[in-house]
């Protein structure tokens, strides 16, 4: 009598999980996002209006919940780079615009991260790109972390290339990388290196200068 | 790329800061937007009906009407709109093509007034979205059907190709019984002397004896002789009928296994092994049974009745259902035959002697027959014998009508062969859209030449003149292209074509040429190729992407044959052309033509100024009356 009793209450407890399970589907399929005010954005970037909604209206045209999730980020990253494998660069550069850690990226990270971007100042473009780079965001770029996103990178050609692409290429960059950024060789790249070491090179200045006109 | 993905390009490119500190080496310039004109609302007034858009949306599919400047004879300057004479409806669905990247086919539209909108607005149908595609292959393959089945009586009746030898004009005469007269005689003829045979076998067995015997005789053995007569007239018609088929058949082999010759030889046969048998009486009983095979005879009625073919067919196609309800049935049969059998073990004369004869009773009980020569008599025997009969209602009853339905689909649609083919276009169907995919990637491949041969025109002055060789690419390209190009610069490799890629490791074991282009090498600071400059090289055609990799590869020679149209002086010849796009090769010549082609130059061209490389002028150098500029790279 007992054992049936307890059977019983044990099949009720399993019941509401799943109940609640449904539940929460139900909510992830519905929720919408919507960005907040024209004004608020406009003050917030460094975009007018029109620029706004120009950007809206293709976010909204590709992601008509609002939300950007990982798989379409990646799928939409890939599109660009058909020869090789996108998906890892993809995925740093989700991290880097997700700000809130959330695993979606609504229109006003977004936004922002293109405002940083493309009218940002020198440092902080290169602040953002640190962030790109720091893979666990403790403020340090270690050669593990380096080497992770210049695989990623090279990934991204593919496999049909000129010359062949070879292993040992992305840690010879990312040798020349470390050589360059680390002043004091203690392993580590910090905010400060990075930024320091990137205004002596001529070439980095002029590369980012060179998507000003994008939008 | 998609449509909708253009609207990510701007975000692609601005991430792509994200490799600037990795990269080492400058990265080309950005192409300018040169039109930078605000998005603008165009009005499409197609037959009054007025849609708006922007010009943006329309420029995603350059190589459509609306896409490119081939709208522009359409546009109407009083009223500032573009005025298309075409049906309205149709109209909505090309440019939720434009705004959504998906074509669909509306049902209610007629299929060739859609492909003729479509053929107008320069969209393939192949991309019609998963959504409506198998509709529209549907609706376009009966469509075909109908104007074939028309045109094909009329052209019978014209009674054209009169090139017909004697042997195909009577096998079009078999075939088909209409085309002449004497066609039409043979086809009743034998389907006359087909029934009288028929006919023949079945009276030879009715008994129309008389007082003679107690037995009555069967007319067979009474008038025997007179059925001899007509059975061998009937035999010597079918064997000269199946002769001259054999003669008149286009594949004699695949007509002696076609399922009509079979029967025809089976229906003629037995004939001819009695006639060889009739002396050995021990054979005989055996003699009597192939007399069975003649009513096979019956099936050559097939040739003569279209319904009689479907029918076949359609049996034919349907065996996977009909096996499936013979495994059924046979399931329950062997199941009930074991319980009656054990159930009724035990009553005294029992006809349910063992497994295999109950069988008998299971099957006449499960097809609502009944004949009742075997009952159970035990109560066990009953109860069991009564659910055997109300399970097989529902046995038979359930895959029935799935045969029936698949008939009836089966005789109004198309025949497998036709799905078949529809398969195989679905086939070509993806592979097209997988070649279009990777032609992405082909495209750039392509526009980095394209671009190359631009750059060395536009700095030539004659900027309007490039305008014949390049394909119009859109701004949403040529920034893709950019972005793909500063990847290329970040990592130092570059993109090539797949056949290039195995044709370069093929090569690795060839000797090494030394390069002449000490920039090259310091700029990019090669760690190194697989692939060593080859001595000669020919094989390529002129127009492939394969040179345009190559003139941008370091270490191959390549050479571009300018063709200059007039005499002009050229201002240089440089010998490398693998530098940054605004250091390459300035001519000042008005070309007319250019075709590329690899040839092999061990030394470079004595008019290059080799010492000039790396800077970005060019110092002059006048080859007069020279209409041919050789310019390798080394």
């Amino acid at each position: 009598m007992g054992a049936v009793v307890a059977s019983l209450s044990m099949q009720t407890k399993q019941r509401r999980p799943s109940r609640d399970k449904a539940e929460d589907e139900l909510e992830m399929t519905v929720v919408c996002h919507r960005p907040e005010g024209l004004e608020q954005l406009e003050a917030q970037t460094k975009f007018t209006k029109r620029e706004l909604q120009i950007l809206y209206r293709g976010f909204k045209n590709e992601c008509p919940s609002g939300l950007v999730n990982e798989d379409t980020f990646k799928q939409i990253y890939a599109q660009f780079f058909p020869h090789g494998d996108a998906s890892t660069y993809a995925h740093y550069l989700f991290n880097a615009f997700d700000s809130g850690q959330n695993g979606s990226v609504k229109f006003e990270d977004f936004v922002m991260a293109l405002s940083i971007l493309l009218r940002g100042s020198i440092r902080e473009k290169l602040r953002w790109t640190f962030n790109l780079y720091d893979l666990n965001k403790d403020g340090y770029i270690n050669k593990e972390e380096m080497t992770d996103i210049v695989r990623a990178i090279y990934d991204m050609m593919g496999k049909y290339t000129y010359p062949v692409l070879r292993d040992e290429a992305p840690r010879q960059h990312v040798d020349a990388f470390f050589q360059k950024m680390d002043k004091n060789k203690d392993g580590v790249v910090t905010l400060d290196e990075f930024i320091a070491s990137c205004q002596e090179d001529d070439n980095i200045m002029q590369s980012l200068q060179l998507f000003e006109n994008v939008i | 790329m998609a449509a909708g993905v253009a609207a990510w390009l701007p975000f692609a490119r601005a991430a792509a800061i994200g490799w600037m500190p990795v990269a080492n080496c400058p990265m080309p310039i950005a192409p300018s937007d040169k039109s930078r004109r605000q998005d603008e609302l165009i009005i499409l007034n197609v037959s009054g009906r007025r849609f708006q858009t922007w010009r943006t949306t329309l420029d995603r599919y350059p190589d459509t009407l609306l896409g490119s400047s081939e709208k522009e004879f359409f546009y109407n300057e009083e009223t500032k709109e573009y005025f298309f004479d075409r049906d309205p409806d149709v109209f909505r669905s090309v440019l939720n093509f434009y705004r959504t990247g998906k074509l669909h086919y509306p049902r209610y539209e007629c299929i060739s007034a859609y492909d003729e909108e479509l053929a107008f607005f320069g969209i393939i149908p192949e991309i019609i979205g998963d959504c409506c595609y198998e509709e529209y292959k549907d609706r376009k393959r009966e469509n075909a059907e109908r104007l074939m089945d028309d045109n094909d009586p009329e052209n019978s009746k014209e009674g054209n190709l009169p090139n017909l030898n004697f042997r195909e004009t009577m096998w079009r005469a078999f075939e088909n019984p209409h085309t002449s007269t004497m066609a039409l005689v043979f086809y009743y003829v034998t389907g006359f002397f087909i029934a009288i045979s028929v006919i023949t076998n079945v009276v030879e067995t009715v008994p129309c004896g008389i007082h003679q015997n107690q037995k009555d005789l069967p007319c067979g053995e009474r008038y025997s002789v007179a059925f001899f007569c007509l059975d061998t007239a009937c035999v010597m018609i079918f064997t000269v009928e199946y002769l001259l088929r054999l003669f008149a058949a286009p594949s004699r082999y695949r007509f002696i296994r076609s399922v009509m010759s079979i029967i025809d030889v089976v229906a003629i046969m037995p004939y001819y092994i009695g006639l060889v048998m009739t002396n050995n009486e021990d054979v005989s009983g055996a003699f009597v049974t192939l007399r069975v095979f003649r009513v096979f005879r019956i099936f050559k009625f097939s040739r003569h009745s279209q319904g009689l073919r479907i029918l076949g067919y359609t049996l034919k196609s349907c065996a996977s259902e009909l096996g499936f309800l013979l495994f059924s049935l046979t399931m329950a049969i062997i199941i009930f035959a074991t319980v009656m059998y054990y159930a009724e073990k035990g009553s005294s004369a029992s006809k349910f002697t063992s497994i295999p004869a109950s069988f008998w009773y299971t099957i006449v009980t499960m097809t609502t027959l009944g004949y009742g020569d075997m009952v159970p008599k035990t109560i066990a025997g009953k109860i069991f014998g009564s659910i055997c009969s109300l399970s097989g209602v529902l046995v038979i009853a359930l895959p029935v009508p799935v045969i029936v339905s698949n008939f009836s689909r089966i005789y109004h649609q198309n025949q497998r062969a036709d799905k078949r083919r529809a398969q195989k276009v679905q086939k070509a169907r993806l592979a097209r859209i997988r070649v279009s995919k990777t032609g992405s990637s082909n495209a750039f491949l392509r526009s980095k030449r394209n671009g190359l041969l631009n750059e060395a025109l536009e700095l030539t002055g004659s900027g309007e003149e490039d305008q014949h060789l390049s394909k119009s690419t859109s701004i949403i390209e040529s920034q893709h292209h950019h972005l793909l190009h500063c990847l290329e610069k970040t990592t130092n490799h570059e993109f090539v074509d797949e056949q290039v890629f195995e044709h370069n490791c093929l090569e690795s074991g060839m000797k090494n040429y030394t390069s002449r282009s000490p920039s090259l090498d310091s700029s990019h600071g090669l760690t190194g190729t697989c692939c060593s400059r080859r001595s000669k090289k020919t094989t390529h055609l002129p127009n492939s992407s394969v040179p345009a990799t190559r003139l941008r590869s370091m270490q191959e020679l390549s050479a571009i044959h300018i063709q200059c149209g007039e005499q002009q002086a050229l201002s240089t010849s440089r010998s490398s052309l693998n530098v940054q796009s605004d250091e390459a090769l300035r001519l000042n010549c008005q070309s007319s033509q250019i075709t590329t082609a690899i040839i092999s130059i061990p030394t470079p061209p004595t008019a290059s100024p080799e010492g000039s490389l790396p800077q970005p002028s060019s110092p002059s150098q006048p080859s007069a009356g020279v209409n041919i500029v050789k310019v390798s790279a080394l």
